[in-house]
């Protein structure tokens, strides 16, 4: 079967980007979730992933390239994924993405790829910098060219990768973000009638617990308040019908899996919210590390297409130096957002008495079209049942 | 280990983090963050770099210490001297 593998839209808010490398080459095989191309967008370098098992027969568009969404950019030949209708996000990788240890088609300015499949030789420092730091192992192999590389290698190979990636743009890039972020906000206002509820909740227990579970890891272990919150708005979703799927062609679109997108500020201004895969399911151990992964990722610029067509609900929070509430806008197809401002000590009403407590506001805008304020008020409250028991998120 | 070694790796790891940030404009004894765009997901990486970088253990309530360059370098440095000096008593 002739597969035409398409540009997909990585957002309501993307129309083009420019293809910087191809990771695969004509006669290699491609397997679903696997990293297939790089190309740059307004939010940064993101890896496309295919949607199906298939060889690759034809690459289309050659690097550099400006396309459109949909602009067909290869043909790969395969059996496809039967029942996947084409509007459908690809399923999420099943692990990492594959890096293809292929020499690129054509000469490409992003990181160098070797020859041939081969672990790194990397000091375990430079290892663990490399994967902080965004940059595959594999990516650095020829680099180290018999020799081992050293966290100080590590950082300057980032640094020129980074420097390639943004030279083109960078004056602009601010800008861009800016005009991107104007057109999807607008967009939303304009077609989706919000409206928003707030809910104030004592944020003590979910910090009680974290604190005990805290003490006995490793800095890189712990836990962060934003991860309960991102659980327990995917636990509720779960529950409660309405705020989790797309609204297209006039109608709700109920997802059953649930991917939470997660507003991450850029550096340099402006914001991004990729999703985190099926939130529902996983641990909170599991959600912290890819969460973190997440934003080193959004920082070093280097995502992963999965992880922008997919969201299903948005959760954005303005960290621990914010204002108390938040009012966020709907991140179109998505029909509700929900928002948490900074965890304050407040006078609360505590078990009969006046206690001083930490509390958190919580917000939830959401779409008219869709559900009323009376679900949309148990949405949050159902949020901030879970949260009052974080033991069990 | 030397405050001016302490310093420059210090500096380094803050760059590796937050690479649009020139630490030779940065003042050490205010907190990073009311002088640069540096929000709390960049400090827990800042404090997740410095733990691994010294192997030190950094309890989650001594985070804010670090915030200006000056006091987390003291704060490592104690560490680092309580940590090699002290085997013997585990104080």
């Amino acid at each position: 079967m002739q597969i035409e593998f398409r540009l997909p839209s990585l957002g309501a808010d993307m129309e083009r980007a420019t293809l910087t490398q191809w990771l695969k080459k004509p006669g290699e095989r491609v397997y679903r979730g696997e990293a297939i191309a790089v190309v740059e967008t307004d939010k940064g370098l993101i890896d496309i992933e295919s949607f199906d098992d298939a060889t690759v027969t034809e690459l289309v568009v050659a690097p550099g390239t400006r396309i459109a969404v949909g602009t067909v950019m290869a043909r790969l030949s395969g059996e496809g994924v039967a029942g996947r209708a084409a509007s459908e996000p690809p399923p999420p990788p099943a692990g990492a993405p594959a890096y293809a240890p292929t020499p690129p088609v054509a000469p490409a300015p992003a990181a160098p790829t070797p020859a041939a499949p081969a672990r790194a030789r990397l000091s375990p420092a430079a290892r663990r910098r490399a994967h902080e730091l965004g940059l595959p192992p594999e990516a650095l192999e020829q680099r180290a060219a018999g020799g081992i590389l050293h966290v100080d290698d590590v950082e300057r190979l980032a640094a020129e990768a980074k420097a390639q990636a943004s030279a083109a743009s960078a004056p602009d890039a601010r800008r861009t973000m800016r005009s991107v972020i104007a057109s999807a906000m607008a967009r939303a206002k304009r077609e989706i009638p919000h409206y928003y509820l707030g809910h104030a909740l004592d944020f003590g227990a979910a910090r009680e617990w974290l604190t005990h579970y805290n003490a006995a890891l490793p800095v890189r272990e712990r836990l962060i308040e934003g991860v309960l919150v991102v659980k327990a708005v995917a636990l509720a979703a779960a529950r409660i019908e309405g705020f989790n799927g797309y609204f297209r062609d006039g109608r709700f679109e109920r997802s059953i899996a649930i991917h939470v997108g997660t507003a991450i500020a850029v550096r340099g201004g402006g914001l991004v919210a990729p999703a985190l895969l099926d939130a529902d399911r996983k641990d909170l151990k599991t959600l912290m590390r890819e969460f973190s992964d997440l934003v080193i990722r959004v920082r070093s610029g280097h995502m992963r297409s999965s992880e922008f067509m997919t969201a299903t609900i948005t959760v954005t929070s303005l960290g621990e130096d914010g204002v108390d509430t938040i009012y966020p806008i709907i991140n179109p197809p998505q029909v509700a957002i929900v928002g948490t401002g900074c965890v304050s000590e407040r006078l609360w009403a505590h078990a009969g008495s006046a206690a001083v407590r930490p509390v958190l506001n919580l917000t939830l805008a959401a779409d008219h079209r869709v559900t009323d304020g009376r679900i949309g008020s148990r949405f949050l409250k159902t949020i901030a049942e879970l949260l009052a028991a974080p033991a069990k998120l | 280990m030397e405050a001016q070694d302490i310093r420059s790796r210090l500096t380094a790891l803050l760059t590796s983090i937050a690479p649009d940030i020139d630490p030779a404009t940065l003042d050490p004894v205010q907190d990073v963050r009311d002088q640069v765009d540096f929000d709390s997901m960049d400090r827990l990486h800042f404090a997740m770099a410095i733990s691994e970088e010294f192997h030190i253990d950094i309890p989650e309530q001594d985070y804010p210490r670090l915030g200006a360059l000056q006091k987390a370098c003291e704060y490592i440095q104690a560490k680092l001297s309580a940590g090699g000096s002290s085997p013997a008593t585990g104080a």
